[in-house]
């Protein structure tokens, strides 16, 4: 079997796989990391959304395999000492879920939007997370707290650019 | 963009800070649920692992109908990891028949529904076997080892043809379910000289619910007693059920909702796979998990509407609505499930809309075909309902030549009316049906587009504007158990609660609702915090678990608020009756001298008093308390509401409609609610958005399509359309206030009303913008290519049915 090194959310995993464990998988079952969901089996959804060194990756549609070497971010380590990150405050703020089982999706790929476009339009928000569905919530709230998060986001930047 | 964003604002701010002098309910509470959503600290059933525990994966039918004739699991159970393989004959014995609870007439027809099929499979996905295994590959990779021969049956497929003698049948008894009918009124003379009558057939087309969260069970026993998690709605219905169709004593079982990825309406029933979990941990001693793939879902989860409606008005010349006929089919699927043959019947009620007229006749036909059953989704018969008469009055409007708000005010139970006892029998307790419409023309704009569309249609615009109203209502708060009763329903809908005072003042809210998604926590919290006093922060809400709350009737039906939390208000209310008697025994004064106010217990005209938190310690400590006094605090209640809550409210959608290519986008949506009185204005606003956009997708997106041969075809997320965030418009919302009289909290229900309003206001919106061209209904999902059918058949513009300019 295959001998895999990733990191998930700063620690480091070795691991056999076999070659067709999809990385979901290899988050939920082997390494207990059940905070990313899996809403389909055609990678429409986006609820089993990562951050793949940076970007962000639908997990369900990545091998295990393939992740050798990859740093992960799950969104059970977005928060940092604790600390949410601004997105994730955005979203319980515009009460942008309601179940929840999109959410953590949602986050990881607003995230990255903002990396493309760090002040997005609501166009340009509605377009990004076309790849992530909700079945609750209708969307707006979600938009609102994309657009609340890249304002966190970007003020925590210059906050920081300034200290 | 701003600007943009703006107009998906509500046009009242949304502020937690606001201050409601002091008190916690109407304020805009961010959700103590999110903690754990936002950081993937969730416990959804998949998440489970117990030691030792083995996976299940089923084996399903191909064929929509067939007898089978051979099994062979042999092969597959020497398979690596493969623990055990079962097929149906191996649970024929003991699996017995999943239930119906809602058998609606004396004759009605409840086949033997099996969990596993074993002789006969009568809908593509029935499960035929399973394979229980050491992890969920392995367990999927023996199911290709199972050998099952199939005799090919007939599809049935249409429900028309269905009925149809000497077809093909589904079942032996023939392939009608039931008949059932109501009438009030004269409706022969209602029809009879009528100066204008409308008759339209529409189709309700079958939708599958779609919760985020796949099903998922995790079964397991210590030998005893047995331990069900699950991903439903109906944690307390479901032990009760399990337990009468698998023989484990009621008091043996444990079942458990732990956090559940949505629902409406799809997790409301008891899955085959329920069952078959339970058996297989009773077998093998062994705990067990399934969690279905979204394509198996979309293929064995109940799916929704699913409707062939007739329905014809009739009206006087200036617009009076004399009498509505209903003639309706509805697609019961292969089997009646937990409350399938009920769907209809939620919605025979609400065919009246908010409107007044003299007479009423409603009949419905079950029907059998072989596919997945049908059950409820959001809004479950209302919806129906509510589309087909929002769609006729605007038809008649177009017939008569006139404004569809002005006939509505024509017709509308006006305020002053109410209480209103329809022509349906059921009595509106209030509503302000000219308040909500005013607001929501206001916000629309509605002179404006109006003469926008004035002026696209007089330049022949190929892009053209259509403006859809829909001035809806709905019964829920589901609801008096009597009523229910009279309905052959087999359960009651009362719901309780039960509020326990800790020693340091904290409190404990036991719920028998099942939120998954709808904020209860929340929710609870406030009401419990303004009847006792004490802070938000410190109560905790205890739902979805038998073993904590052992009684209750779950979360359906918009009647968690209505039902629920005022069973949450009457328990406190109990235990500040008890308070009382304390703090006035602490006090040495009478009970009758206590005055109680924002947590403190004061002796009237005096300095004197106690906090609920002293008299929650003294209580404990129970060492001074007055004679005969039982030391708690907590209390319990039960209750059962006299009526349904009638939620109201007007929508507005103005699309636009490009005739060339039938494309079609919506330029703005304004929904203005009457839910009664509102604990949290971000809640319900989520649950408005939310239902606006499912009610949405079934207006222009989403249709389970079947073959000939009775397949699915809609089985992944790529081929049934979801909307996403770039398909969806951003919704104008505001609400009135108009208090329901018939329980203490003036609440109404919000869960489904933006799924029940909407629909019929965006395919309103789109037909009134293809009427000067002679077309008078676009089936749903308007989709570019059904738009652009409607249009085919007339693409001259002309003037029709003196449709408005
Ligand atoms: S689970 Fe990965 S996209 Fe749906
Ligand atoms: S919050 Fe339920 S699916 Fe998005």
């Amino acid at each position: 079997m295959p001998r895999i090194s990733v990191t998930v959310d700063g620690i480091r995993y070795d691991e056999e796989v076999e070659p067709r464990l999809l990385l979901v998988h290899l988050l939920r079952d082997r390494l207990g990391k059940t905070g990313t969901p899996i809403g389909c089996d055609t990678s429409n959804c986006g609820a089993c959304t990562v951050l793949l060194d940076g970007r962000s990756a639908k997990s369900c549609s990545i091998l295990a395999v393939q992740a050798d070497g990859c740093d992960i971010v799950t969104i059970e380590g977005l928060s940092t000492d604790g600390t949410w990150h601004p997105m994730q405050r955005a979203f319980h703020e515009e009460h942008a879920l309601q179940c929840g089982y999109c959410t953590p999706g949602m986050i990881l790929a607003a995230i990255d939007l903002l990396h493309d476009d760090p002040d997005p339009s609501e166009e340009t928000i509605r377009e990004g997370l076309e790849g992530n569905l909700c079945r609750c919530t209708g969307y707006c709230t979600i938009v609102r707290a994309v657009r609340r998060g890249a304002r966190e986001m970007s003020r925590d930047q210059e906050g920081a650019a300034t200290s | 963009m701003t600007e943009q964003l703006d107009a998906g604002v509500a046009a009242w701010q949304i502020k937690e800070s606001d201050v409601l002098d002091g008190r916690e309910v109407g304020r805009a509470r961010r959700r103590k649920e999110d903690a754990r959503l936002v950081t993937g600290r969730t416990q959804w059933t998949d998440n489970i692992q117990l030691p030792g525990m083995l996976h299940v994966a089923f084996l399903r039918s191909p064929m929509a109908h067939a007898r089978i004739t051979r099994v062979d699991t042999s092969v597959a159970r020497t398979q690596p990891g493969v623990v055990a393989v079962f097929s149906g004959a191996d649970f024929a014995a003991e699996q017995g028949s999943l239930p119906c609870v809602w058998p609606v007439s004396e004759d009605i027809v409840i086949p033997d529904h099996p969990p596993m099929a074993v002789t006969e499979v009568r809908y593509v996905g029935e499960a035929v076997a399973c394979v229980v295994a050491t992890d969920r590959y392995k367990a999927a990779d023996a199911l290709d080892a199972i050998e099952v021969d199939y005799e090919p049956l007939d599809a049935v497929t249409d429900m028309t043809s269905a009925l149809d003698e000497g077809g093909p049948k589904v079942h032996e008894a023939g392939n009608k379910a039931f008949t059932w009918t109501f009438a009030q009124g004269d409706i022969e003379a209602a029809f009879r000289d009528a100066a204008v009558r409308v008759e339209r057939t529409f189709v309700q087309q079958r939708l599958i619910p779609s919760a985020m969260e796949p099903r998922a069970v995790v079964a397991q026993t210590d030998g005893d007693a047995f331990t069900l998690h699950s991903s439903t709605q109906i944690p307390h219905i479901l032990r009760v059920m399990l337990a009468l169709t698998t023989g484990i004593p009621e008091h043996k079982l444990r079942v458990v909702a732990p956090d559940v990825g949505g629902g409406f309406g799809s997790k409301l029933q008891v899955t085959a796979e329920e069952v078959l979990c339970l058996l297989i941990t009773r077998r093998l001693g062994r705990p067990v998990k399934w969690t279905e793939s979204r394509s198996e879902g979309n293929l064995t989860v109940h799916h929704g509407r699913d409707q062939l409606q007739r329905i014809s008005v009739a009206a006087d010349a200036d617009g009076r609505i004399r009498g509505v006929k209903v003639d309706l089919l509805a697609d019961m699927g292969a089997y009646l499930m937990l409350v399938t043959p009920g769907v209809p019947l939620l919605g025979a009620f609400m065919y009246s809309g908010v409107y007044k007229m003299d007479a009423y006749d409603f009949t419905c036909t079950g029907v059998f075909t072989t596919k997945v059953p049908t059950d409820a989704y959001r809004g479950a018969g209302r919806p129906e309902a509510t589309f087909a008469i929002e769609r006729m009055v605007d038809e008649l409007a177009a017939e008569l030549g006139m404004d569809p708000i002005e006939l509505r005010r024509r017709n509308w139970i006006r305020h002053g009316e109410f209480p209103y006892t329809t022509v349906c029998g059921l009595t509106y307790d209030s509503g302000n049906y000219e308040a909500a419409t005013d607001r929501a023309l206001a916000l629309f704009g509605y002179d404006r587009l109006r003469a926008e569309q004035a002026d696209r249609r007089a330049r022949e615009d190929p892009v053209q504007l259509g403006i859809g109203v829909s001035t809806y209502t709905e019964m829920c708060g589901l609801a008096p158990s009597r009523v229910l009763g009279s309905l052959s329903y087999g359960a009651g809908g009362w719901e309780h609660a039960s509020v326990r005072v800790l020693p340091t003042g904290k409190v404990e809210v036991v719920t028998g609702t099942s939120p998954h998604g709808q904020g209860h926590e929340t929710a609870w919290s406030q009401i419990v915090a303004d009847a006792l006093g004490v802070p938000f922060e410190d109560v905790a809400v205890l739902h979805g678990d038998t073993s904590s709350s052992y009684k209750g009737m779950d979360t359906y039906g918009s009647r968690s608020l209505v039902v629920g939390g005022v069973a949450v208000v009457q328990a406190c209310e109990k235990v500040k009756e008890k308070a009382r008697q304390v703090a006035a025994h602490l006090m040495e004064a009478s009970p009758d001298d206590i005055e109680f106010s924002r947590g403190e217990f004061r002796v009237r005209g005096t300095g004197t008093s106690r906090t609920i938190q002293e008299i929650a310690l003294a209580t404990f400590a129970a060492h001074d308390l007055p004679d005969g006094f039982e030391p708690r605090l907590d209390a319990d209640a039960t209750f059962d509401p006299d009526n349904f809550s009638f939620p109201h409210g007007t929508h507005l959608c103005a699309v636009e409609v490009d005739t060339e290519t039938g494309a079609t986008r919506i330029r703005s949506y304004v929904a203005v609610d009457d839910v009664g009185n509102v604990v949290n204005p971000l809640i319900v606003e989520g649950q408005v958005h939310g239902g606006i956009a499912q009610g949405i997708a079934q207006a222009l997106f989403e249709e389970a399509v079947h073959d000939a041969d009775g397949n699915l075809l809609t089985t992944t997320m790529a081929d049934y359309l979801l909307p996403s965030a770039a398909d969806l418009p951003a919704y104008t919302t505001d609400r009135t206030e108009t208090p329901a009289t018939t329980n203490p909290l003036g609440v109404k229900g919000v869960g489904e009303a933006g799924t029940i309003a909407s629909t019929p206001a965006v395919v309103n919106a789109v037909v009134d913008a293809l009427r000067p061209y002679g077309v008078r209904d676009v089936p749903m999902p308007c989709t570019p290519e059904r738009v652009w059918r409607a249009l085919g058949q007339a693409r001259t513009p002309q003037r029709t049915d003196g449709g408005l300019s």
